[in-house]
């Protein structure tokens, strides 16, 4: 039927949450660079604290540039609203402790950034929170790992770094059956990739660090509720179904039906925690998302050629792109992200470590660095850098091997990638 | 709040506060695939100032039992019945969209009891045009995308509701999808717009109104055009007040409605709103 429908994707990216500032006419986002906001009297700062109406009052909390950046990454995710955070740790930690206390259990998958798995894995069980690692196709797994414990399930769009690509359809349905949500890292994909909670997530966070703010000047995260999750009728949480001492016996589910999450985040997590995101990082992170279409093109562009000559190279024992059909996750690739794969992959060098410390050191284009999404292309050795605290087994159990080296594909061109990688090959090649 | 209302299971929301009958009482109905939370700002300010409040869920929407009901009269009747479970013998009845039919419908049936009536977001007669009232049935997920795409006059709604940070076309999709699947009332929708579209009595219920009452409309609503309420302003004798908004408007701007309510409620209730925490 005829009538208006809602934006795309690119108008969003440069619209959602934003309008010409009522006071100055500005059109670009204001950053609000203010701690607090002035009550207008006694009563509205009352009716602001006790949540009788909406509004800013200190930073911590929220503020209006933060604001607009996170009903923006709501809306191209197609969730109900978002939590900005001060790094994509500080949005899974907020996802997580939202959820889950000591005592409780988490399932996740094996094939995480190695600053995930340390949080899981050392860290919160040191705050009594355990949890169970399985490998992100293992469907059994996931299932056989649930206790009447757990809180959610947890795992990446793009497994780090061998690109596992987790079928959300299956494992949001396992979670669902036993009453969880399931929460995905999307820093890889962006929604511009990948929309998760089209294929059931309910949880998603971001490092935005990554592609969202897409130029390597700032350090971010973003949470989104997809508000599906009925957390009312779920026994497991009574962190948002029962009432909360700390806010005045509030029932977050009473008041908020499709945000009750959200709240909590908001109202208990950023309150106590405090990893909120400065309102400067906000506007440089929401320049970035204006140009997220544009850039995940030419990013995806760019990494097809590169892993099309890498995959030819004599001196490449394996490429890690889902998209090459000797992947594991290819048909699944095919399903979920047939827009792409994203521009972070890993291959196998032949020969020992010292040629293939010869080979980062050689290329000039590619900043070797721990990092990913950013413009510019990066390149790194994660079994001496972001996964050098797992053992061996845990190694394997993430796909990365001693020659593995990962490789962020930035938007240079794309003839230019190809040739420092040459050259880098004939300078190892010589190190033998 | 649970009550038992036709002997079936009822859900009111107080306003973060424990139910006072002995207060002057405000009574917010929801729209069409919407529940309570659609009021949890306002029906909290009110229960924080002198009110008792009851923000219903209608039957068949997410906490109070099904089946939902079929007519807008047959609503009016229930909410009705909710006052007496309640122990609520006068309240200022507010609603919005479909729930101002059933507010001012339940004003008309029992005008003793209404000490004011305030409709948001209204028109009468409000008519469903057939293709989303077919599309309601056959495909309810998109009819919910396509009703939430009418709903807003804005990308950009601050301070957004009930907080910052939220989407409000993703919360409203969310929202009236949770109440779809809440009870697997697969027709849900079609129940809800088939009850507004068939409820014609409204200019003669506006008559047997005997309370102050007013109407708060969207300049930008798309769902029920401002212009389609005239009459019943005539009808009711109601004061007019305007507000810049799509259909959503408590969403979209919670401000103005509270202000707007306050001051409604001021008048009609006969207590100092602006006192008393």
């Amino acid at each position: 039927m005829a009538g208006p429908s809602d934006p795309g994707f690119d108008t969003l990216a440069l619209h959602a949450g934003a309008a010409p500032d009522p006071a100055t006419g500005a059109r670009a986002v204001p950053i609000h660079l203010t701690t607090s906001f002035v009550f207008e009297n006694s009563e509205h700062a009352a009716s602001l604290f006790n949540l009788e109406r909406s509004g800013h009052v200190y930073s911590r909390i929220s503020n209006p540039t933060n604001a607009v950046l996170e009903e923006r990454i709501a809306a191209l995710e197609g969730g109900v609203g978002a939590v900005a955070t001060a790094s994509g740790q500080a949005a899974l930690h907020l996802a997580l402790t939202t959820l889950a206390g000591a005592g409780s259990h988490i399932v996740a998958s094996s094939a995480l950034y190695g600053g995930s798995h340390n949080l899981l894995h050392y860290t919160l069980a040191r705050f009594g929170i355990q949890t169970t690692f399985v490998k992100p196709g293992d469907v059994d797994a996931w299932r056989a790992a649930i206790r009447p414990e757990t809180k959610l399930l947890f795992g990446e769009t793009l497994g780090n770094p061998g690109l596992d690509v987790l079928d959300i359809p299956t494992v949001s349905a396992i979670a669902h059956d036993a009453g969880l949500p399931l929460l995905v890292d999307s820093t890889f994909t962006t929604p511009w990739l990948m929309k998760p909670f089209d294929f059931g997530a309910d949880l998603v966070y971001h490092s935005a660090t990554k592609f969202l703010g897409g130029h390597g000047t700032v350090i971010g995260g973003l949470v989104v509720d997809g508000g599906r999750f009925d957390w009312h009728r779920a026994d497991r949480f009574p962190e948002l179904n029962q009432p909360y001492a700390g806010f005045h016996g509030m029932v977050f589910s009473e008041e908020s039906t499709d945000g009750a999450f959200l709240l909590r985040a908001r109202r208990e997590g950023l309150r106590d925690f405090g990893a909120c995101m400065s309102p400067h990082t906000a506007w440089l992170i929401l320049q970035g998302i204006e140009t997220l279409p544009l850039r995940m093109a030419r990013h995806v562009e760019n990494t097809r050629k590169v892993v099309a000559f890498l995959a030819g190279h004599a001196m490449v024992a394996g490429v890690g792109y889902p998209e090459l059909e000797g992947h594991p996750s290819h048909a699944l690739a095919k399903r979920l992200l047939p827009r792409g794969c994203g521009a972070v992959f890993s291959f196998d060098l032949k020969g020992s470590r010292q040629q293939g410390r010869a080979f980062i050191e050689a290329l000039k284009i590619f900043s070797h660095l721990a990092n990913v999404g950013d413009c510019r292309s990066l390149v790194i050795h994660p079994a001496s850098t972001t996964h050098f605290r797992m053992d061996d087994a845990a190694l394997d159990a993430a796909g990365i091997t001693p020659g593995t080296i990962r490789l962020s594909i930035g938007l240079e061109d794309a003839d230019d990638l190809v040739d420092d990688l040459q050259r880098a090959f004939k300078v190892a090649e010589k190190a033998a | 709040m649970k009550l038992t209302v036709q002997d079936r299971e009822a859900y009111a929301y107080t306003g973060g506060r424990p139910f006072d009958p002995t207060l002057p009482c405000v009574v917010f109905v929801h729209g069409a695939m919407n529940d309570h939370s659609v009021w949890t700002l306002l029906a909290r300010w009110f229960a924080h100032h002198g009110h008792s409040v009851l923000a219903v869920d209608l039957p068949g929407h997410m906490r109070s039992a099904g089946p939902a009901l079929a007519s807008v009269e047959a609503m009016a009747d229930w909410l009705l019945a909710v006052m007496d479970a309640a122990g609520v013998q006068r309240a200022a009845l507010v609603g919005h969209s479909m729930g101002s039919l059933v507010a001012l419908a339940a004003a008309a049936q029992a005008p003793e009891r209404a000490t004011a009536l305030a409709m948001l977001g209204t028109c009468v007669p409000m008519p469903v045009p057939q293709a989303l009232l077919d599309l309601s049935l056959s495909e309810p997920l998109a009819a919910i995308a396509r009703v939430v795409s009418f709903s807003f006059s804005t990308l950009a709604a601050k301070p957004s509701y009930p907080g910052p940070g939220v989407w409000l076309r993703g919360a409203a999709r969310a929202l009236m999808r949770q109440v779809l699947a809440a009870q697997g009332d697969a027709r849900l929708f079609h129940t809800d717009f088939t009850a507004c579209n068939r409820y014609t009595a409204g200019l003669q219920a506006g008559s047997k109104v005997s309370c102050p009452a007013h109407l708060v409309l969207g300049a930008f609503d798309q769902m029920t055009n401002p212009k389609g309420a005239r009459a019943l302003a005539d009808a009711l004798q109601a004061q007019v007040h305007t507000v810049a908004a799509g259909h959503q408007l408590m969403a979209e701007c919670p401000d103005a409605i509270l202000h707007t309510l306050r001051a409604v409620l001021r008048d009609e209730v006969g207590v100092a709103v602006a006192g008393g925490r």
